[in-house]
């Protein structure tokens, strides 16, 4: 496994093959992780730090975690590389830094379906990522990663607070299940507020593209548990796949037909705006891609729009990022000259899509 | 040239035109939403080709028009620093209006005091955890765990007691974590002060005492 492999194509949880594809974009669960007798990475001194790379990499890679294992040491790593990875969401913001001194790497596994980052803000951050609302089969990966990982390291754990984390807002199971919505029916017809408060009232935290922090950019919305502490990873899970996905999966649902039957020349106005856009312009940013892609994807799922796949659009959500676009074309480029190589690109994806 | 400016409640808009100059001082008087009888929260200006065209809305309609989508959910890392930062007795931050926020008063000088206070093994002080939200070490947790508690109950939907997976390994004993920790951290002081024999057997003595939880 090579990262120069990965540009040419979307992870296998881009693939949209994965149960509710057309609602649910990918399911993620991630767990934090310390080994104990260390203090945790903010506090930690580089030796220390050095000690649990080590550590890792030889419960990881040396003693075969899995079968394909791709072992990226970040501090060797070119600033597009890393790039590539948090566009990928194999790696976070945080993680990719700009401080080469800090020990720090990820174990990325065979299809991308898993990650681990070693000395992020904990000193394993360990990530299982899917295809569609398939949080169940997450869990068992990750579970079993973790059985093998604990069964050579120590965690920090207590009896009465569970898996130590650095941020309390982490400890207890340490679990994180994020599912990634495509919800752009709710945005259009102003409904998706109402998903906000509902989530918020069960304590989820719904976020953008790329997690905390990030604006919900392409009708792309992530929401997550907020409470690791007092419930189990079950009872979490639960929570996710009987109630709050079908849930807003069903509104979305609504949402579209409403559309359909009440609004449709607006409808297909906004797609085919999109298509229009998309096939011709010459200069395009990142944002506007991400939503006129939106569009697009909306009416390749109601069947308005034939002769592109779904593949097609969901390749382009990530090929058309910026260190995915200079990985392809194999220079880097300033934003006046990836803009016009974004737009170039997507012409040529779309070629065979009449208006 | 079109221009628009779309902003929240202050009494005054600034309009701001699209050749860098700016209308100020467009007065606004407290009206009702255009949609219903509920109060206007949000209002924008919008010039389209030398029209202006005045929206009031409520939350509500401001929601549906798209105007007022709350783009990010305030992160539950700014309630923990919130609650921490009251503790530590700077309310002046927190949203007196929300009492899901502002969180309990009591002990307030107590914390104060607390803030000095540092972890027997790391050496992180109260007052440098408020300021990052992270603690340095597994140790932490019982030098903070007072404090921590209400924290945690809040954080965690009252959620104090971890339920759910247990590790299976023998390692997972609390004294034995902290032993391990003070050896290590032994370890460490060897090799700064460059005892390298001293150091090369207390790496020894952590293998030992790493394989003997197995």
């Amino acid at each position: 496994m090579n990262i120069n492999k990965m540009t040419d194509h979307a992870g296998e949880w881009l693939r949209g093959s994965g149960p509710h594809h057309d609602i649910v974009i990918s399911s993620r669960i991630r767990l934090a992780r310390n080994i104990a007798g260390f203090p945790f990475v903010n506090r930690a001194n580089v030796r220390q730090q050095h000690e649990v790379l080590a550590l890792c990499h030889e419960h990881i890679v040396e003693q075969k975690l899995d079968d394909d294992v791709l072992w990226i040491d970040l501090r060797d790593s070119p600033q597009l590389d890393r790039e590539l990875l948090v566009e990928r969401h194999l790696i976070s913001k945080q993680h990719a830094g700009s401080n080469n001194e800090l020990p720090r790497a990820v174990a990325v596994g065979v299809d991308e379906t898993f990650a681990i980052m070693i000395n992020e803000e904990d000193h394993l951050r360990m990530q299982v990522l899917r295809s569609g609302l398939q949080l169940t089969e997450a869990f068992s990966h990750i579970n079993h990663l973790d059985d093998v990982l604990e069964s050579k390291l120590n965690y920090a754990y207590s009896q009465r607070f569970g898996y130590l984390t650095a941020c309390p807002t982490n400890v207890g199971t340490g679990i994180r299940v994020s599912v990634m919505l495509h919800l752009p029916a709710l945005k259009l017809t102003g409904e998706i507020e109402k998903v906000r408060r509902a989530a918020r009232d069960m304590h989820l935290a719904v976020r953008g593209l790329f997690g905390e922090g990030s604006e919900a950019i392409g009708d792309l919305y992530q929401i997550s548990n907020q409470s690791t502490l007092g419930k189990s990873e079950m009872e979490i899970l639960a929570d996710f796949e009987t109630t709050v996905v079908p849930q807003i999966i069903a509104y979305e649902k609504q949402a579209r037909q409403a559309l359909l039957q009440q609004r449709p020349e607006q409808l297909d106005d906004k797609i085919y705006r999109a298509l229009a856009i998309l096939k011709h312009a010459r200069m395009m940013g990142t944002e506007e891609v991400l939503q006129l892609l939106s569009h697009l994807r909306l009416g390749v799922n109601l069947g308005r729009i034939n002769k592109i796949d779904m593949k097609t659009v969901n390749d382009l959500f990530l090929l058309t990022q910026p260190a995915h676009l200079q990985r392809i074309t194999g220079r880097s480029m300033d934003p006046v000259e990836r803009r016009a190589e974004r737009a170039a690109m997507i012409r040529a994806r779309l070629k065979g899509c009449e208006l | 040239m079109d221009s628009y400016c779309v902003g929240s409640w202050s009494g005054r808009l600034t309009i701001q035109c699209g050749d860098g100059g700016a209308e100020k001082g467009t007065a606004l008087v407290k009206r009702k939403c255009d949609k219903c009888d509920k109060a206007a929260t949000h209002h924008s200006v919008e010039i389209i080709n030398g029209e202006k065209i005045e929206k009031h809305l409520c939350d509500q309609h401001a929601a549906e028009e798209g105007i007022s989508i709350k783009t990010v959910q305030a992160p539950i890392n700014e309630l923990l620093s919130n609650f921490v930062k009251l503790q530590g007795g700077q309310p002046e931050e927190v949203d007196q209006g929300d009492e899901s926020v502002t969180g309990p008063t009591a002990d307030a000088s107590e914390m104060e005091v607390k803030a000095g206070f540092a972890c027997p093994e790391c050496g992180l002080t109260f007052a440098q955890f408020r300021e990052k939200s992270l603690l340095g070490c597994p140790e932490c947790y019982k030098a903070f765990e007072r404090q921590l508690c209400s924290l945690l109950e809040r954080a965690h939907e009252g959620g104090v007691h971890h339920i759910g997976k247990v590790p299976v390994r023998a390692g997972a004993d609390e004294n034995r974590q902290s032993q391990l920790m003070r050896m290590r951290k032994r370890l460490d002081e060897a090799v700064n002060s460059e005892d390298y024999e001293l150091a090369a057997r207390l790496r020894d003595d952590i293998r030992t005492f790493e394989e003997s939880a197995e």
